[in-house]
């Protein structure tokens, strides 16, 4: 759900005025949220309800860990490895928490909805705000997150009910296009040789283990290919 | 997939990503700095990322396979060098996906 973003940075220091951090919040929340309609087909393709998939839209609320649990139980994974898997890509979301919590200084029932909104995409644009002072970052942060949570709930809502219209996924290619989804969410996080190289070691151990591990397990155990490049300082 | 065990997973899915972003709301700033932690979060979506595109698109149960959706993989991977956008990508994927499905 990154991508829109990196884009943002070109515009930040043309006009220091609250109606470009409205811009700016806006597209991205639309372009983000007709990614939704991509999950919502995903959901149906593995096997979940349209509720249950509209339910993951509104509760778990972060792209690419819904993308991984799904993934995990299409796979023909169990329900710890998707929760696993889910919970691991999510755990960016805290370092992004720690960035914003000094910034928005909220209480009570707002801190939670705060929290909930805080993924890649409020975090970005509130961060590419910090020429125009901490009112415009703010503002950013807001208004990203809620813009970003209303479209990806109401294209998820349209994915599943057209994928379910659909019947058979693998007749209208949803099958691929989980996978092709992956592909994009992983392809603008790919700025350098040394994580390109991370991500193509990722797949070869990935197909190295998958006959002699559980399905599903493989995608957990990627996580060690990340411990081990991680490990050291380069 | 039962539906209990459908329900299962997105509720605990969503406690779990919820309770992860609340975490960064409420610990010391401190306990997430060390370097090692932050290189290594750094890479953990790349790896289930690129894991994910493997289970997903050439596997079936634990047997790695050759099959239609590696035909989608491949036309998402020449749009995303070609620079299309994600929605292009996905459904260019389908759309040859479901070709060669139905030519086979």
């Amino acid at each position: 759900m990154a991508r829109p973003l990196i884009r943002l940075g070109k515009n930040v220091n043309v006009t220091p005025a609250p109606r470009d951090t409205l811009r700016d919040a806006l597209s991205v929340a639309l372009t983000v949220g007709t990614y939704g309609v991509a999950f919502g087909a995903a959901g149906i393709a593995a096997g979940f309800s349209v509720l249950q998939t509209c339910l993951f839209s509104l509760l778990t609320f972060t792209g690419a860990s819904q993308f991984a649990a799904v993934g995990v139980m299409a796979a023909g994974g169990g329900a710890l490895s998707a929760v696993a898997a889910a919970a691991m890509i999510g755990t960016r979301n805290a370092l992004y928490g720690l960035q914003m919590a000094p910034l928005v200084q909220v209480k009570g029932f707002r801190r939670f909805f705060a929290a909930h909104i805080t993924i890649d995409e409020s975090t970005a644009v509130a961060l590419a705000q910090t020429p125009r002072g901490p009112h415009a970052m703010r503002s950013g942060f807001w208004l990203t997150g809620s813009g970003v949570f209303l479209f990806w709930n109401i294209f998820t809502l349209l994915g599943a009910l057209g994928a379910r219209a659909l019947g058979n996924p693998a007749s209208w290619g949803l099958d691929a296009a989980v996978p092709a989804a992956f592909l994009g969410l992983l392809w603008p996080r790919l700025t350098n040789n040394f994580l390109r190289v991370v991500a193509v070691s990722s797949m070869v151990f990935a197909m190295l283990v998958t006959p002699w591990l559980s399905a599903g397990v493989p995608i957990i155990a990627s996580v060690l290919v990340a411990v081990a490049f991680g490990w050291r300082e380069r | 997939m039962s539906q209990t065990t459908a329900w299962v997973v997105v509720i605990s899915t969503s406690v779990a990503c919820f309770s992860v972003k609340l975490l960064g709301y409420y610990i010391p700033e401190g306990w997430l700095a060390h370097p090692r932690l932050q290189r290594v979060n750094a890479l953990v979506p790349i790896s289930l990322l690129s894991a994910l595109v493997v289970a997903e698109g050439l596997v079936v149960k634990t047997r790695l396979v050759i099959d239609h959706r590696l035909a989608g993989l491949g036309v998402a991977l020449a749009l995303l060098l070609a620079k299309a956008p994600f929605p292009v990508v996905v459904v260019g994927a389908a759309v040859t996906s479901a070709i060669v499905y139905h030519l086979h």
